[in-house]
């Protein structure tokens, strides 16, 4: 059996529906949230570059690497942000999180 | 042909399965690990498909950069883990519901567009241009038509850096700084003070 471009779309949407999953069941533990994203954008690079391949376009692996910055970028000013958030707090429950406003 | 069946298979599985662990293991320490498995193999994924370059940049970005970054605020922070995962079995089912709908629904969508859409006229895949390689197809066309946008993401990531360093920031009180400008203005006005003492009656400063 020959692996098509839908053997990799079905493996995108799994591991799509893997980082859903798990900011459902992982509700307070932000890191693990954090971590799901990162799951569901590299569903999202798996896509991008399964098509660009079976298109035979070149410009899904470029915004596969657009997607790879802006992710890289928000793991950084997330991380940042939780680091800030347990200073002030001394725990990283998020169902506090909204005594931050103001 | 063979061959590539039985590693696509197996770069799937390892990435599904590693995945799965990320959301569902007990030690955030253990999410990092099983998220660096799941990277390594979606690159051995796109290894597969013959985008090299994304592959290599998978993993320097990613398990180089990113994955430490999760390890050492893991590490970084002191906090009960224990406790942040209640609530895990009363939100399961509703969330593998979701989540199952989700998953069937983008199955089918993607079966459809595969077997329907544009991509079924390449029946050969190709991550490169004809007689180049895929790095350098990727950056005949980045360094052309998206140079600005490859500029603009280079300033998402000097902003990201910036921010980062700004929140993370902080100045203790209570410690002392040498501070060059106040050194440098010192002069004999601030620096020197005359002082009339009685006989017989100390200084008490």
């Amino acid at each position: 059996m020959i692996i098509g471009l839908s053997h990799y779309l079905a493996v995108a949407a799994i591991l799509f529906t893997i980082g859903v999953f798990g900011i459902f069941v992982n509700r307070k533990n932000i890191i693990v949230i954090l971590m799901s994203i990162e799951l569901i954008l590299l569903a999202v690079n798996i896509n991008l570059v399964a098509f660009s391949v079976y298109l035979h376009n070149v410009t899904g692996q470029i915004f596969a690497m657009f997607v790879l910055t802006v992710a890289a970028a928000e793991a950084a000013v997330g991380l940042a942000i939780l680091v800030t958030f347990f200073r002030n707090r001394g725990d990283i429950a998020v169902d506090d999180v909204s005594v931050m406003k103001g | 042909m063979a061959v590539q069946t039985i590693a696509f298979y197996l770069l799937a599985a390892v990435t599904l399965v590693a995945g799965l662990c990320v959301v569902s293991a007990r030690s955030p320490i253990h999410s990092v690990l099983f998220l660096i498995l799941a990277f390594f193999s979606a690159a051995g994924l796109f290894v597969l498909l013959g985008a090299e370059f994304l592959a290599m940049l998978l993993v320097v970005v990613y398990v180089g950069a990113v994955a430490v970054l999760f390890l050492f605020v893991v590490m970084m922070l002191d906090v009960d883990f224990t406790a942040l995962r209640q609530g895990f079995s009363r939100y399961m089912p509703l969330g593998a519901g979701v989540a199952g709908l989700l998953a069937f629904e983008m199955i089918l969508v993607s079966s459809a567009v595969s077997s329907q859409g544009a991509a079924r006229l390449n029946d050969t895949p190709a991550a490169s241009g004809p007689d180049i390689s895929n790095a350098e197809t990727i950056g005949r066309v980045l360094y052309t038509d998206y140079i600005y946008f490859f500029q603009a993401a280079g300033m998402v990531l000097l902003v990201a850096m910036i921010g980062a360093i700004v929140l993370t920031l902080r100045h203790k009180p209570g410690v002392r700084r040498q501070v060059i400008a106040d050194q440098v203005a010192r002069g004999p006005k601030t620096g020197m003070r005359m002082t009339n003492i009685k006989p017989g009656a100390g200084i008490d400063e």
